[in-house]
C-alpha cells in the first residue's frame, strides 16, 4: 500500500464519522473569527437556542473594518463600528476569546493565528475567509469558510466535507537575490492559472519552498486560493517546530516535546501518490507584477503586457481584452514603463517582521517619487508594529515618505477608510487584483514588498534585482 | 432553507470567465449583520453607473444600461448562465445571499470556485456544471432567444430545454438529499454528537497539547 500524502494524514486523523458516499463529518481544532462573516452566524445560533460547543477552540478579532489611524477616537463610519460592536457583543455574550481594537495583539485573523501559537501543526483550522490557507504554512490543514459553515463549526465544532484531491507542486532549484516568496506564488498562479488547482489541497515542496522561512510559506499558502486551492500547505520541519516555542498558546516544557515529536510525522511519505503533480525551475523566477484583474493575468518584471490577439481561446482573450481595458495600459506595454499613484504594503499576505525588512532594505536612505500620491504600511498586528519600531523600521518609511498605520486589513480589501480612487494605480503586496477590490474603479498590481518598495522609489514598476 | 426541487426560469448570460464575489457583492456591502437585502446591491460596480454605498436608496442610482441584469427580460432572469470558475476569490457568502436575493434560483457554469459552490447549497442555490461545449451552446441559444426558459429538476438531475432536450447533471447524494428537503446541515450533525465527544476523547489522549490552552 502507498503511503499518505501530509493532507491524507491530517485528514484521517480528524474523520469524526464517514458516510458510505464519502461525505465525513471532519473535527476542527481552531476556529478564528472576525466580525464582517460571523454575525449572521451568531444570530443563527442564538435563533435556535445554540451555544458554541467549544468556546476554547476559537480566538476572534476584528480586522477587516478597523480604521488604521486616530484608533483613540474609535471608528468613524457608523456601519463599520456596528459590525465590530456586534463582534465585541457576540464574544462577551458566548465567552469567546477576543482581541479587541485596541488591544496590542489585534491585527489580521491570518498574523495574530500563528503569532499567538493559536495555529499549531496538524491541526484543522478554519475561518469566515479563504485567505485561511495561510495556516497550512505549518503543516496544517487550513481553509476558508462561508458564514454558514461558521455556524456549522460554532454549534458542532465539524464540518461536512468531502476529501480533495492532491496536488503536489514542486519548486526546484533555489531563487535568485531579489525574488521572494511573493513571485514564486504568483509564478505558480500564472502557470497553472486561477482555476488550477480548484477541487485540490496543494502540498507545496521542492528545495525552493523549503529554503523560505515559515513567514515565505504563509505567503506561498496564502494565495494558494487565488490557484483555486481552498487549502495550501508545506510539511513541518525544524524550522516549522521552532517557530512554536514560547507562542503564548502553544504548548510548553514536556508537553511541548511530546507535540513535536508528533509534529515531526507530518511530511508526506515518501512513497505517497499524488493525484496530480507541477513542477518549476525556481532559477527561472523572476519578480512578478500583474497587469490584469485576475492573480493570473501575471508576467515577470522584465516582460511586456501580452496581447489578447495572440490568445488561441476566445473565452479567455475576451477576458484580457475587459482587463486590459479596466486596467488602463495596453498590449506590448512594457510593465517598468507602468507608472503608480500609490503604494500598499500589508495585508496577510506581506505584513509580518520579513516582509517589512525587506522593503525597508529597499527604501533606506530615498525617498517616494513625486508623483508616488500616497505610499503607506499596515503592519499585521500590534506585535509585529512593535517590533519593527523596535528595529528602528518604522523611521525608515517615515524618513522616506511613507505613512506608517495601525494593523488590519486594511486597503487590501479597501472595507475601511483606506482605498482608491477611481482610476488610481497601486502596487500592492496583497493578494487580489481583481475589479473593485482596492476602491471602486481602482487598479491594482501585485508585487512582492520589495517590489512595491522599488516602484514607490521610481514612480513605476522597476527591477529590484537591479535597483 | 429554502427546498429546492424543480425550478422553471429565464436564463440571462454573463459571458466573462472568473465573475469573482468581489463582483457579485463589493465589500462596502459585507459590513451588513443581517443575512438578507443583498439584492439591489449584486453585481454593484457593473450594474450602476454611480457609486454606492450601504444605506442609500439604490431605485434612485443611474443603471447601466449595457449590463445584462439590466436588460429586460433579463432583469427577471431566475437562471444566471456563466463561464468558467464563477465565484472565485472571497469566502464570503454573502454574494449567494445577493444572487438569491435577486432571484436567482440556479447558476449553471463549467466550473465553480470550491468555497463558493459549497456556499451556495446552504442557501438553496443550486449551482450546476455542465460541460463547456453545452455551456457555449445554451450562450448561443439564448442569444438566439432572449427570454429563453429552462426547467431545473433536481430530482431527475436534468435541465431540460423548450424543444424538450435533456441535459443530464451530477449533485451529490448528501447535498441533493439536503437540498430537496430543504435540511438544516447543523441539525443533522447534532445527530451525531456523541460520535463527535467520542472523537474529541479519543484526541485528548492522543494531542492532549490542543486541549492544554484552548
Amino acid at each position: 500500500m502507498a503511503g499518505k500524502t501530509l493532507y491524507e494524514k491530517i485528514w484521517d486523523a480528524h474523520v469524526v464519522r464517514e458516510e458510505p458516499d464519502g461525505t465525513a463529518l471532519l473535527y476542527i481544532d481552531r476556529h478564528l473569527v472576525h466580525e464582517v462573516t460571523s454575525p449572521q452566524a451568531f444570530e443563527g445560533l442564538r435563533l435556535a437556542g445554540r451555544t458554541p460547543w467549544r468556546t476554547g477552540a476559537m480566538l476572534a478579532v476584528p480586522d477587516h473594518n478597523v480604521p488604521t489611524t486616530g484608533r483613540a477616537s474609535g471608528i468613524a463610519d457608523p456601519v463599520s463600528r456596528e459590525q465590530v460592536e456586534t463582534l465585541d457583543r457576540n464574544c462577551t455574550e458566548f465567552k469567546v476569546v477576543e482581541f479587541r481594537m485596541n488591544d496590542i495583539r489585534q491585527g489580521i485573523v491570518h498574523v495574530i493565528g500563528p503569532e499567538e501559537g493559536f495555529t499549531l501543526p496538524g491541526t484543522t483550522i478554519v475561518c469566515g475567509d479563504s485567505h485561511t490557507s495561510t495556516h497550512g504554512a505549518f503543516g496544517a490543514l487550513a481553509f476558508g469558510i462561508g458564514t454558514s459553515e461558521v455556524e456549522h463549526v460554532m454549534a458542532t465544532q465539524t464540518l461536512i466535507q468531502k476529501k480533495s484531491r492532491t496536488l503536489q507542486i514542486r519548486v526546484d532549484g533555489k531563487v535568485g537575490p531579489g525574488v521572494t516568496a511573493k513571485d514564486i506564488v504568483l509564478a505558480i498562479i500564472g502557470k497553472i492559472g486561477t482555476a488550477g488547482g480548484t477541487g485540490y489541497a496543494i502540498e507545496f515542496a521542492g528545495e525552493a519552498i523549503r529554503e523560505l522561512s515559515v513567514e515565505g510559506r504563509m505567503t506561498v499558502c496564502n494565495m494558494a486560493i487565488e490557484a483555486g486551492a481552498r487549502a495550501g500547505m508545506v510539511a513541518v520541519d525544524e524550522k516549522t517546530i521552532e517557530y512554536f516555542r514560547d507562542r503564548p498558546f502553544a504548548p510548553k516544557g514536556e508537553l511541548f516535546e511530546q507535540a513535536a515529536t508528533a509534529w515531526r510525522e507530518l511530511v508526506s511519505d515518501p512513497d505517497a501518490v499524488f493525484d496530480k503533480v507541477v513542477t518549476l525551475d525556481a532559477r527561472e523566477i523572476v519578480p512578478q507584477v500583474t497587469w490584469g484583474t485576475s492573480p493570473e493575468m501575471v508576467a515577470p518584471v522584465t516582460a511586456s503586457v501580452p496581447d489578447p490577439a495572440a490568445e488561441a481561446d476566445t473565452v479567455k482573450a475576451g477576458g484580457m481584452q475587459k482587463a486590459l481595458a479596466y486596467m488602463g495600459i495596453e498590449a506590448g506595454q512594457k510593465i517598468e514603463d507602468i507608472r503608480i499613484d500609490k503604494v500598499f504594503i500589508g495585508s496577510c499576505t506581506n505584513s509580518r517582521i520579513e516582509d517589512l525588512r525587506d522593503a525597508a532594505a529597499v527604501i533606506r536612505g530615498r525617498k517616494v517619487a513625486p508623483n508616488v500620491k500616497l505610499a503607506m504600511v499596515v503592519p499585521g498586528s500590534g506585535l509585529v508594529k512593535k517590533q519593527a519600531e523596535d528595529e528602528g523600521l518604522d523611521r525608515v518609511f517615515t524618513e522616506a515618505g511613507f505613512e506608517w498605520r495601525e494593523p488590519g486589513c486594511s486597503m487590501c480589501l479597501a472595507m475601511n477608510a483606506d482605498r482608491l480612487e477611481p482610476g488610481e494605480r497601486c502596487a500592492s503586496t496583497s493578494n487580489r487584483n481583481f475589479e473593485g477590490r482596492q476602491g471602486q474603479g481602482g487598479r491594482t498590481h501585485l508585487v512582492s514588498p520589495a517590489m512595491a518598495a522599488a516602484a514607490a522609489l521610481a514612480g513605476h514598476f522597476v527591477d529590484v534585482r537591479h535597483f | 432553507m429554502q427546498a429546492f426541487t424543480q425550478h422553471t426560469g429565464i436564463v440571462a448570460p454573463l459571458d466573462r470567465p472568473n465573475v469573482d464575489t468581489d463582483a457579485i457583492i463589493p465589500k462596502q456591502y459585507l459590513k451588513s449583520i443581517k443575512r438578507s437585502g443583498f439584492g439591489p446591491n449584486a453585481f454593484d460596480d457593473w450594474r450602476y453607473l454611480t457609486p454606492g454605498e450601504p444605506g442609500m436608496d439604490h431605485s434612485q442610482r443611474t443603471k447601466n444600461p449595457d449590463f445584462v441584469l439590466n436588460q429586460p427580460p433579463f432583469d427577471r432572469a431566475t437562471i444566471l448562465l456563466a463561464r468558467e470558475n464563477f465565484g472565485c476569490g472571497s469566502s464570503r457568502e454573502h454574494a449567494v445571499w445577493a444572487l438569491t436575493d435577486f432571484g436567482f434560483r440556479v447558476v449553471i457554469a463549467p466550473s465553480f470556485a470550491d468555497i463558493f459552490f459549497n456556499n451556495s447549497f446552504k442557501t438553496g442555490l443550486l449551482p450546476i456544471v455542465l460541460d463547456e461545449k453545452i455551456v457555449d451552446e445554451l450562450f448561443r441559444a439564448v442569444q438566439a432567444k432572449p427570454g429563453l426558459e429552462l426547467t431545473v429538476d433536481l430530482e431527475a438531475q436534468v435541465v431540460r430545454l423548450p424543444d424538450g432536450r435533456e441535459l443530464g447533471f451530477e449533485v451529490d447524494a448528501f447535498r441533493r438529499h439536503c437540498l430537496l428537503n430543504g435540511l438544516d446541515d447543523i441539525g443533522l450533525t447534532l445527530q451525531h454528537a456523541d460520535d463527535i465527544r467520542a472523537y474529541e476523547a479519543r484526541r485528548r489522549v492522543q494531542a492532549p497539547w490542543l486541549f492544554a490552552n484552548a
